[in-house]
């Protein structure tokens, strides 16, 4: 069995707004082993981006704090670490991607500066010494004329390359973790694709444990080990990508299987089901999904589903896999 | 960036050009003229006076007469005071004014930008309040009110500083503090909103997942764009703090270029009005140009944009 790398237990996080409490993450427990790719998926808004911006301590504070629970990273609680031990994680252990490339990079700055400040601020390297760095770097990302390209600024790069860039840079460190919020989504579909296979060579070169953020199904089914599907501040279930795919069991999951996008439809938010999800300032307290849900029944709305573990792997919080709701099923089909 | 700079210096020459000719036929839209004043002068004399400084001849001579003497340098002598040449007067007054405005601009552009960012940290902080109260009150309070109350109080009352005149750093305080607050309140509102909205930014997003320390990221990172703006607004700036040295100068009889010039309209002394006025524009217009190369040296858009632009 591979080691876990991460840890995320009952996490609690909220933001504190003029109009009250927004619960953005409601007690998320998942788990991420050493060399896999995990996809989080959800509608927008359900703590995707909040969940994975905790992990490198990014919440911004205030408004956002973590109420309760653990997020260890190779045994290491990260909610309790000073900002100093923390600086000194990010980008060296754990990087992120995020979603826009022409807005991640600073205009003003060269790409070269810009990919070497991590390196040089964390590692005792000279400037010669990164600058080679950071042009294999460019080499690995798939950057023509590295050394030139190093001297010029980021509005003279497309997007798909200053997505590489942006790459280039979380990986400079040689992080273990690498978190990518939606990383394709603002690019067309070709880049996508190559943008895609660009993760998988590097994690096969590198090792890297990837999480990756999407609202894309098919980019899912193209790399994914392993799926996490996220609801209202909840992972509803998780499973490998073929028990996700193939034995979906979370009503939700259903939902999102049958809207699921073609590629080439890009950035198209999923809208699976009919309905909205609920108002993370009052959540309902039984199953957030009841309201949307074809088969709720009287308990859902009472009491949050216990987590059904039906594999090693495979794991749901519903009610409909409790005994009592099978066997009533099989009544009613009788 | 060469065929920017060299533009940009074009640019500069046809400005000054305009003004100068602006000038002049302003000038000679006053009525009256250095030789008329109460006591009657003979006939004869005055006659002299003006052909020695060639008031007789036609309009278009003597602006032909002008433009040489600015192309030379040369303003000649002054109408009121034969014995001094307007290029001696420039020559005295000038370091002394513009002592008075390079401490303005620093004080402004460094308390500003540093009470700005402070300000932008400390969002919605008690300190971030006071300090957009001072800015506001730098804003609304004019230089000139704000000069008379600093020499009733700072120096009137409470003797601390000298009131008056320009012999030693202990007075210079006062003039630069009145000068230098309005400019200092635009610079910190212009900062701190600058900087609020570039610290919300991607890219700072990005530096601070690259683990870079907080002093990094904002002095690297955020100041640098947040600065733009303000660079924009330093043209603006420079032109009010340069007519404001008038004021300032007047009120705290401080020998400098300004009250030559004050002096030289008053007594309708052509060639001082026409040399203080180019000499002010062309070093006015001058600031512009190098606010415009600082501008092109932030933005790296610019720079390079106006190099390959040249083909
Ligand atoms: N700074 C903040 N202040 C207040 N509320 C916030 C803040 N950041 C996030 N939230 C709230 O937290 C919830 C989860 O947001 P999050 O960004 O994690 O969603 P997401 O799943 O990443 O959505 P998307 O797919 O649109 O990126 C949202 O309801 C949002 O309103
Ligand atoms: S718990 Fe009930 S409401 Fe929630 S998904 Fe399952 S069946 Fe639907
Ligand atoms: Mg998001």
């Amino acid at each position: 069995m591979v080691n876990k790398i991460l840890e995320i237990h009952n996490l609690h996080i909220s933001f504190t707004t003029f109009g009250g409490e927004v619960q953005a993450v409601r007690g998320v427990n998942l788990d991420l082993y050493e060399g896999e790719t995990l996809a989080v998926v959800g509608e927008s808004g359900c703590g995707k981006s909040v969940t994975a911006s905790s992990i490198m301590g990014l919440i911004p504070t205030p408004p956002g704090h973590i109420k309760e629970g653990s997020i260890r990273f190779k045994g290491e609680d990260m909610t309790k670490l000073s900002d100093r031990k923390m600086r000194g994680i990010r980008g060296v252990d754990i990087s992120m991607i995020f979603q826009d490339p022409m807005t991640a990079l600073n205009p003003t700055l060269t790409v070269g500066d810009q990919l070497t400040e991590g390196l040089r601020q964390h590692r005792k390297v000279t400037k010669k010494e990164a600058d080679a760095q950071a042009v294999d770097m460019l080499n690995l990302v798939g950057i023509p004329n590295p050394d030139e390209r190093m001297k010029q600024y980021p509005y003279q790069f497309s997007g798909g390359m200053r997505q590489r860039i942006v790459i280039a840079m979380a990986l400079i460190c040689e992080p273990e973790l690498l978190i990518a919020d939606e990383p394709t989504t603002a690019l067309d579909v070709t880049i996508q694709a190559q943008i895609l296979q660009l993760f998988d060579k590097i994690q096969k070169e590198t090792g890297v444990s990837i999480i990756l953020i999407t609202h894309d199904l098919g980019v899912v089914a193209k790399v994914a080990d392993r799926i996490a599907v996220m609801y209202a501040g909840k992972v509803v279930e998780t499973g490998t990508r073929r028990e996700i795919f193939y034995e979906p069991q979370h009503p939700y999951t259903k939902g999102l299987l049958h809207s699921v996008p073609r590629l080439d439809q890009k950035g198209e938010k999923l809208i699976p089901i009919d309905g909205t999800p609920p108002d993370l300032f009052s959540p309902p307290g039984g199953c957030p999904f009841t309201a949307r849900c074809p088969a709720a029944m009287e308990v859902c709305s009472r009491v949050y589903p216990y987590s059904t573990v039906r594999s090693e792997t495979h794991e749901v919080d519903c009610w409909l896999q409790d005994e009592r709701a099978k066997k009533h099923a099989a009544t009613i089909q009788s | 960036m060469v065929t920017y700079i060299v533009k940009r210096f074009v640019y500069m020459i046809v400005t000054v050009f305009i003004i100068a000719t602006l000038t002049f036929f302003l000038m000679n839209l006053i009525p009256g003229s250095p030789f008329n004043e109460e006591r009657t002068t003979n006939a004869v004399v005055q006659q002299n006076l003006e052909e020695h400084y060639h008031l007789h001849e036609p309009l278009a001579v003597q602006y032909v007469l002008y433009l040489k003497s600015i192309i030379t340098l040369d303003f000649g002598p002054s109408i009121k005071q034969p014995t001094e040449t307007v290029n001696a007067l420039l020559g005295r007054g000038f370091p002394i004014s513009a002592e008075l405005g390079i401490w303005t601009v620093l004080i402004a552009l460094i308390s500003g930008v540093a009470l700005g960012v402070f300000a932008a940290l400390k969002h919605n902080h008690v300190i971030d309040y006071m300090a957009m109260t001072i800015a506001v009150l730098g804003i609304s309070i004019p230089n000139f009110v704000l000069a008379t109350m600093l020499i009733q109080q700072l120096a009137v009352q409470l003797e601390w500083l000298p009131a008056a005149t320009w012999s030693s750093p202990a007075h210079m305080v006062l003039p630069v503090l009145a000068l230098a607050t309005g400019p200092m309140a635009i610079i910190a509102r212009l900062t701190r909103s600058s900087m609020l909205e570039t610290l919300t930014q991607d890219y700072i997003k990005t530096a601070r997942a690259k683990g870079l320390s907080p002093y990094k990221i904002i002095v690297k990172h955020a100041l640098k764009n947040a600065l733009m703006p303000v660079v924009t607004i330093m043209g603006t700036l420079l032109a009010g703090i340069l007519t404001g040295t008038f004021v300032i100068e007047k009120i705290f009889a401080i020998p400098g270029m300004g009250k030559y010039f004050v002096e030289g309209i008053n007594q309708r002394d052509y060639p001082v009005i026409m040399g203080t006025t180019v000499f002010y524009s062309a070093f006015l217009v001058f600031m512009l140009f190098l606010v415009d190369i600082a501008y092109g040296f932030l933005d790296p858009r610019i720079k390079l944009h106006k190099e390959g632009g040249s083909s």
